[in-house]
């Protein structure tokens, strides 16, 4: 199984791609874990992972800039129907629009737009960083063999409003409920950081490499 | 609901981890891989490697060592010392840095801050105060590990570096580093109650109590703490349990 984290020059590639590694081997999994920049390697890959740090405008630009980009992973996602998970921005470029830094529109893949995180409480802060534990709306077996506490870290100002409660996989809670992980179909993603989540984000991977 | 993350910080010289009191008098603690490693283990929120002596034949030292804990480690790994240009973050980023803490550069220039979190986005951009109390309720920068004066008030200075884009600021009382009498609480406080950031507590904490004064009392939506750790005086566990039994959220 060959399975390419791509790179569209958006932050800590490494950290992913060392964890998904861990994870297949864990499984003894004999995956080709592989950071791709090529977009012709796309076709190439039985699954996807799309990170993403810093702005979703920044990230936005950046893939959809790359010739190319965005008719491979429409391709390989819509009409091929090959598994994809999205991390943080990389998961918020589902959406149809982002907001942040002026705004972008989004890969349009779950309806839903990408706002800032309305804190009224003076006590919480913003980013909401750190570990929080996830509630589990949709049980997928992406989310298996995870430990009784759930916690994941995140690190965001901004999430993800689905349109559809059903594109909802699971949700954290900061002030109100916020999205924490959305699914449809073939496409699934997480606004926290499986790779920076210890044994929960390890099994997470494991699971996406099963799915 | 989000937890209060207790951070170890490896402070790292020549490669090895050393703890000084008042930033002087180092000990010697230990290889940082493993010691990271260990930690990541026991339930450590996140990890940071401060490199103290930060001089530029040191540099290649830390990118190693940097990468030999991210390829171990599960959890964020914030990185400092000695970063002046916005190819220094990008380095420690390649490396496996999660986050890259800013001293003396972001204080003096802090279009860096900007610049950077800009490119790598705020969650990575870590601003780290170095504050001596001058006054009542009164507090100012240093630079250079502690020693020279910025002639900057660290509340006003702490304002800036939120505005220009960091994502959380690491703050440290010299007066009472290395003291192991507790986290200056009122300059905690201040800094906490007057930001929108996350802040970071360091320096000082000997007891587990003054771990949870820096969170209940002084407002810090994490801690970070050396020596209690290094030296096995209380393990993460330990301090995560008490905290659990004070009524402080945190990850076990």
């Amino acid at each position: 199984m060959i399975i390419s984290i791509l790179d569209y020059g958006s932050g800590n590639i490494k950290s992913v791609s060392k964890a998904v590694e861990y994870a297949a081997l864990n499984l003894g999994k004999s995956a080709r874990v592989q950071v791709i920049a090529d977009i012709n390697k796309i076709k190439l890959s039985d699954k996807i992972i799309l990170p993403g740090q810093g702005s979703f405008k920044q990230c936005a630009d950046t893939l959809f800039k790359m010739t190319g980009a965005i008719d491979e992973l429409n391709e390989f996602v819509i009409q091929k129907k090959k598994y994809i998970f999205g991390i943080c921005v990389g998961m918020q470029l589902f959406s149809d629009y982002g907001y942040e830094d002026g705004g972008h529109k989004g890969l349009g893949w779950i309806e839903g737009e990408v706002k800032k995180i309305n804190i009224i409480d003076s006590k919480l802060k913003l980013p909401h960083m750190g570990w929080n534990e996830i509630k589990i709306k949709n049980d997928h077996g992406l989310f298996k063999n995870l430990s009784n506490d759930k916690h994941f870290y995140f690190v965001h100002s901004y999430h993800f409003v689905a349109s559809s409660e059903i594109n909802v996989a699971a949700s954290t809670l900061y002030q109100d409920e916020i999205t924490a992980a959305v699914i449809k179909d073939n496409i699934f993603g997480t606004q926290f950081h499986p790779e920076k989540s210890q044994t929960n984000g390890i099994k997470i991977l494991e699971n996406f490499i099963n799915w | 609901m989000l937890k209060k993350r207790i951070i170890p910080c490896l402070d790292v010289k020549n490669g090895r981890v050393v703890k000084g009191i008042n930033f002087i008098n180092l000990v010697d603690a230990g290889d940082p891989v493993e010691q990271a490693s260990i930690y990541n283990k026991s339930g450590a929120d996140e990890i940071c490697f401060l490199d103290i002596t930060a001089s530029n034949e040191n540099r290649d030292i830390l990118l190693d060592t940097v990468k030999k804990t991210a390829e171990c480690c599960f959890v964020p790994l914030t990185v400092g010392g000695g970063v002046r240009t916005v190819q220094d973050i990008r380095n420690l980023l390649l490396a496996g840095a999660d986050k890259v803490s800013i001293n003396t550069a972001a204080i003096k220039n802090p279009d860096l801050i900007k610049e950077s979190a800009l490119k790598f986005g705020s969650q990575c951009i870590v601003v780290a105060i170095d504050a001596k109390k001058t006054g009542d309720n009164k507090w100012t920068v240093f630079t250079h590990g502690g020693r020279e004066s910025a002639n900057l008030d660290v509340l006003e200075f702490a304002k800036l570096a939120q505005s220009s884009g960091a994502g959380e600021i690491l703050l440290t009382s010299m007066d009472k580093d290395g003291t192991k009498s507790g986290y200056d609480i009122e300059l905690t406080k201040t800094i906490s109650e007057n930001l929108t950031i996350p802040v970071i507590a360091s320096g000082g904490v000997g007891t587990l109590e003054h771990i949870k004064d820096g969170i209940v009392l002084g407002g810090a939506s994490a801690v970070l703490a050396a020596s209690i750790f290094h030296f096995g005086k209380y393990s993460i566990k330990e301090v995560k349990e008490y905290l659990k039994s004070q009524s402080v959220s945190v990850r076990i």
